[in-house]
């Protein structure tokens, strides 16, 4: 009976009867975890016996400790191809943990020093009474500007960015299109200060005009505008031409083939494209700065008067240097980082939801 | 319904290169003229010569006449989209519009084109896709995305598609060429039901295809890579199958080409 069970049982991988050169040697699964907690572990003992006080150095350490045990290891049980490869796959691992720490750590901050003064008051009030020192007041007035600014940009860049990829892919041929390629290329480097500085030579110093929020949004769309044309572009490239030529088959003006087959289909990631614009400009200051001035009062209306933002708030809070402004502005920041984010998401939720669909 | 193509000295280029030279041939009205010949010999490009799809390449030039009856698709002051409502065209990749049910793929045609009564509609799209066979498949799940069906069914509401508009003329590139046996059959049998009321051209590679569906077929052939294809011979595909009269096309239906 015994014998029965034990002849039916598969022998194990490593034992069976397979040619000599398909076998090999190998790490367990969980070994590269292994290695790390052992190289984390080794990297803050030498830290600590070498009396190092950067613990970047000890994460260095642990990092470089990580690389050449898994190599090792690697090279002894299996054989030095399969030590390449999972030196190649800790080096991916370890830059990836190197670029989520600056994150992770940056979100951190925010979120513990913001949440201390961020609550329904602070979203609904100004600072309209409140001295710098004092502690109280909101961001009111910022968000309210930086919602109506970034509204209004988007309304000037997103449908001039719209067509101008629209004609860039659909109709565009020769040097016109080729000049249009290049200036928007060029436009996507302008430093966000000289887009302001060009905006407050024409609209204010030229035409006279005061400080507004409007002032910005145009210098906020010049910035835009590039971002929009270049993700639109790459999307209608994305759309298959054989949607064009079936559109254009059944008799339909070239006009409507692009309104109702093209951009329906790359709506999506145009759509997020557009979000990521939105979310460039969302922390510009130095146009801002220039070009609406601030104020700590509640100003409706952005084609009239100084109005606040969020950066310029942030900037401002920073620049007082007490106890209290910090918090305030600590607080904004997150604001600012949850308003950019609630934005991508509901970019997200519209490329889902307009996705061509493939389900049966 | 159903009109007679008259081709007279045409020729299509891109931008310098010749890839048809000086074409004339008649196609008959209410029968299939199948196009067979090898790779790159410019038999699909002279079919989109025929509704004026070569254009829309770019640097696609064209010289010479295409009568459809009496009207000239190259004459002066011809619009392009009306010729393409005319003479309609399927692909050689099923091409649904991602983003549209399978009702409103059928309905694309008539929608882009102006608005239409909803009741009307309905009534067009469920003639168009009996028409294409695709009816008892798919009437309970219209509303669901026309990339969801099968690719033989795609290619039958790309026909659909194309018959909802109700051309006179359907040209077809090599529809069947990314599908399996079946559904080749099924296309098949669907071209012999629509010849009774289209004209239709197709691109093939299969011959025993272009001698099982076809009244007429045309052979084309290019003197060498580079150079403009040419017609050969266009006759009853019962003659170009059994008795051609040049010697080319026999040796490229016997296989003995080259």
């Amino acid at each position: 009976m015994s014998h029965a069970l034990q002849d039916q049982r598969p022998a194990p991988a490593r034992k069976s009867p397979a040619p000599a050169g398909l076998t090999r040697g190998g790490l367990p699964r969980w070994a590269p975890a292994g290695i790390a907690v052992l190289s984390i572990a080794l990297g803050c003992g030498i830290g600590l016996v070498a009396d190092l006080h950067s613990k970047i150095q000890w994460g260095l350490i642990a990092s470089l400790l990580f690389i050449g045990i898994t190599y090792a290891a690697s090279a002894v049980v299996e054989n030095r191809r399969q030590a390449k490869d999972r030196v190649t796959t800790s080096l991916v691992w370890v830059c990836f943990v190197l670029a989520v720490i600056p994150l992770l750590s940056l979100i951190w901050t925010t979120v513990s020093r913001g949440m201390k003064v961020l609550d329904g008051d602070f979203i609904s009030h100004s600072m309209n009474g409140v001295t710098s020192f004092e502690e109280g007041g909101g961001v009111y007035h910022a968000l309210l500007g930086t919602i109506e600014q970034i509204a209004l940009a988007t309304l000037i860049a997103a449908p001039i960015g719209l067509l101008t990829a629209v004609y860039l892919v659909e109709y565009g041929r020769g040097s016109l299109a080729k000049a249009v390629t290049f200036f928007v290329d060029v436009m996507t480097g302008i430093p966000s200060i000289v887009a302001g500085l060009f905006i407050l030579t024409t609209w204010n110093l030229a035409l006279g005009f005061g400080p507004s929020g409007f002032a910005g949004s145009m210098a906020l769309s010049i910035l835009m505008m590039p971002v929009v044309v270049r993700s639109t572009e790459e999307m209608l490239k994305l759309v298959p031409n054989e949607l064009r030529e079936a559109a254009l088959a059944l008799g339909v003006p070239k006009w409507r083939m692009i309104l109702k087959v093209v951009l329906p289909t790359a709506i999506g990631g145009i759509a997020t494209g557009l979000m990521l614009a939105v979310a460039r400009i969302a922390g510009e200051t130095a146009p801002i700065m220039l070009l609406v001035f601030g104020t700590q009062l509640i100003n409706n209306n952005p084609f009239e008067g100084a109005q606040s933002s969020l950066p310029l708030y942030i900037w401002e809070q920073y620049k007082v240097g007490s106890d209290a402004s910090y918090d305030r502005a600590w607080a904004a920041a997150l604001v600012l980082i949850a308003f950019v984010m609630i934005l991508n998401l509901v970019a997200r939720g519209i490329a889902r939801w307009k996705a061509p669909k493939t389900g049966r | 319904m159903a009109k007679r193509i008259d081709v007279s000295g045409l020729s299509a280029f891109y931008g310098t290169h010749k890839a048809i030279d000086d074409i004339s041939m008649t196609v008959e009205p209410r029968s299939v003229t199948a196009f067979i010949g090898p790779s790159g010999c410019g038999k699909s490009t002279f079919l989109r010569t025929l509704n004026r799809m070569h254009e829309v390449t770019p640097g696609g030039r064209v010289e010479g006449k295409v009568m459809l009856d009496d009207e000239n698709l190259y004459g002066t002051n011809v619009d392009p989209v009306a010729v393409r409502r005319t003479v309609g065209m399927v692909f050689q990749r099923p091409n649904p519009f991602p983003t549209m049910s399978i009702f409103d793929n059928v309905a694309a045609g008539l929608r882009l084109n102006g608005s239409f009564k909803k009741a009307a509609l309905a009534e067009i799209v469920e003639r168009s896709l009996k028409g294409a066979n695709l009816w008892n498949e798919v009437k309970d799940r219209l509303n669901k995305p026309g990339s969801g069906l099968s690719g033989g069914q795609q290619q039958r509401l790309c026909i659909a598609r194309a018959i909802a508009v109700e051309p006179e003329v359907l040209l077809m590139d090599e529809p069947c060429s990314a599908l399996d046996p079946i559904s080749t059959l099924a296309i098949e049998d669907l071209i012999g039901e629509l010849k009774e009321r289209f004209t239709i051209v197709i691109v093939t590679h299969n011959m025993q295809q272009a001698a099982r569906v076809s009244d007429r077929t045309a052979f084309f052939n290019l003197a060498a890579v580079g150079q403009p294809g040419k017609l050969i011979e266009l006759d009853d595909t019962e003659r170009i199958f059994s008795n051609p009269s040049v010697q080319a096309t026999e040796d490229y239906i016997s296989g003995r080409f080259g």
